[in-house]
């Protein structure tokens, strides 16, 4: 059993490995089309770590919804736009650099901390609770309903926040 | 030595898995490069390729050894990362779903409870990998065969779905082994005609094919997304269709025709496995015949097609399969 053990181990490193190298090209690459790419890669490697936490169903809703669909719909939008051949000017220089890292971080690190200093960590000795596919649906559908419902009044919002934006381009056009 | 032996089965069974992956994977692509010259040269009324070994069966063997001699050739424009990655990416993930696939009742690599998910997720990656493949050749054919990838696969995915999501209903599973043990009596394809043909119109658009193969349309983009590639690079490309074609096929095979439910042979345990290959077999005959018979449609046709019919009777199919469970 303990060549199991090391087995997961590898893999939880590479699988960090795979999701922090794609969140540092997400943000670092020049090419939008490349910071789409990794950030394809981050979302595979949060559903890999989804497995690695013994539930592939989340897995694979991971990597239908976000790397089959989001993913795919945001790369068409960037080739869809213009791909400009010289790359945006650098803001970030002297001492705005510094200045815009401290900015970003702020709020992050003052919530990080608060969490961590705040919350007990417990190792689990075991599986906690029940992780099937039956439990997710049924407490998505009866204890969480209302959050899930909600989830789909916002993505209708945004369904017809598009549907008006690309009708009002449309008429642009031909008038 | 006692963890050694405690992982070795496991480590067998892994090894197999791979092993005839693999061996599904290319003797499928070999098969089906095979046949499809030859039916659709016996649809054009003329014999197909004739020289290479009798009636020509050694043609794609000599193929894959000319294509593996090929040059790669990356164009100077384009992002050669992205250019030499997008092929792996293809053909990387269709092994996954020949895990889940039930061959036959005992001939299957793991019986997961999610198992058309697991497909269904797979078979989303390799359009991203056509959308990088193409967009990264930097090519304005490339361009506009991907734009016609992307709107066509987006929009055929969802009858696909919803077309199979009426059997699960009716088995309450995803898993699909439960699919095919729950047809015991009669095929689903008897239940849910109407399912089983808006899913066959859905896996052609699907899998790039004629008369909805649009994104490699020869006439007007040349051959589409992967007009630059060449050598092993374009033959990647062409394996994962291929598979495709296989993985989509037994998906069909599964949730309407009965899966490997036939008529047991004597003297053979497994003789599931035969029924299930000639029944793959035969729908992706279906699917090269209508390829050499039918002209291209357009494409505004295409999509008005899927989104005025094929989604509308696939729901309004959703909602009577769902009020008839509920009733009986």
């Amino acid at each position: 059993m303990i060549v199991y053990r090391y087995l997961a181990e590898v893999l939880f490193y590479a699988l960090v490995i795979l999701t922090f190298t794609g969140g540092i090209m997400t943000v670092r690459s020049k090419l939008l089309m490349h910071a789409v790419l990794g950030l394809a890669a981050t979302l595979f490697g949060v559903a890999g770590l989804y497995f690695h936490l013994g539930s592939p169903f989340l897995a694979m809703m991971q990597i239908l919804i976000y790397v089959g669909a989001v993913c795919i719909i945001i790369v068409l939008g960037v080739m869809l736009g213009n791909t400009p051949d010289q790359l945006a000017a650098k803001h970030l220089t002297g001492r705005n650099l510094p200045l815009a890292l401290l900015t970003c971080s702020a709020g992050f690190i003052a919530l990080f901390v608060a969490t961590i200093t705040r919350t007990e960590f417990t190792v689990a000795t075991e599986k906690v609770g029940d992780m099937s596919i039956e439990f997710v649906g049924e407490s998505l559908l009866l204890q969480y309903c209302l959050a899930f419902e909600l989830i789909s009044v916002i993505l209708l919002t945004a369904i017809l926040g598009s549907i008006i934006l690309a009708r009002g381009g449309r008429e642009g056009k031909t008038s | 030595m006692e963890t050694f032996y405690s992982i070795l089965p496991e480590l067998i069974r892994i090894v197999i898995c791979a092993v005839c992956g693999a061996v599904i994977v290319f003797g499928n692509a070999l098969v089906m490069g095979y046949a499809e010259r030859k039916l659709a040269g016996h649809i054009m009324l003329r014999p197909g390729p004739m020289e290479v070994g009798p009636h020509g069966i050694y043609q794609l063997v000599i193929d894959g050894l000319k294509l593996m001699g090929k040059q790669l050739v990356v164009p100077a424009k384009a992002d050669p990362l992205l250019f030499r990655f997008a092929p792996l990416l293809a053909f990387a993930p269709v092994f996954v779903p020949l895990l889940v696939l039930p061959f036959s009742e005992k001939i299957q690599g793991f019986d997961l409870d999610i198992g058309l998910l697991v497909i269904l997720a797979l078979a989303s990656i390799n359009l991203l990998a056509i959308l990088i493949g193409g967009w990264a050749s930097n090519n304005k054919y490339s361009l506009f065969g991907v734009f016609r990838a992307v709107s066509q696969n987006v929009a055929y995915e969802i009858p696909m779905l919803l077309s199979l999501l009426a059997v699960v209903f009716m088995t309450n599973s995803f898993s699909l082994k439960a699919v095919v043990a729950a047809q015991s009596p009669v095929w689903f394809i008897v239940i849910q005609p109407l399912a089983f043909l808006i899913y066959l119109v859905s896996i052609v658009a699907e899998t790039n094919r004629a008369p909805f193969d649009l994104p490699e349309a020869e006439s007007e983009l040349t051959a589409g997304f992967h007009t630059e590639y060449s050598g092993m690079s374009f033959s990647l490309f062409v394996l994962a269709e291929y598979a495709n074609m296989f993985i989509v096929s037994s998906v069909a095979t599964v949730f309407f025709l009965g899966g490997s439910s036939g008529i047991p042979l004597p003297y053979f345990e497994y003789s599931g496995i035969i029924w299930f290959m000639l029944k793959v077999y035969s729908l992706m005959f279906f699917l090269v015949w209508i390829r050499w018979t039918y002209p291209r449609t357009r494409f505004d046709q295409l999509m008005n097609f899927c989104w005025k019919y094929l989604i509308p009777f696939a729901l309004v199919n959703l909602l009577i399969t769902v009020v008839m469970v509920k009733l009986l």
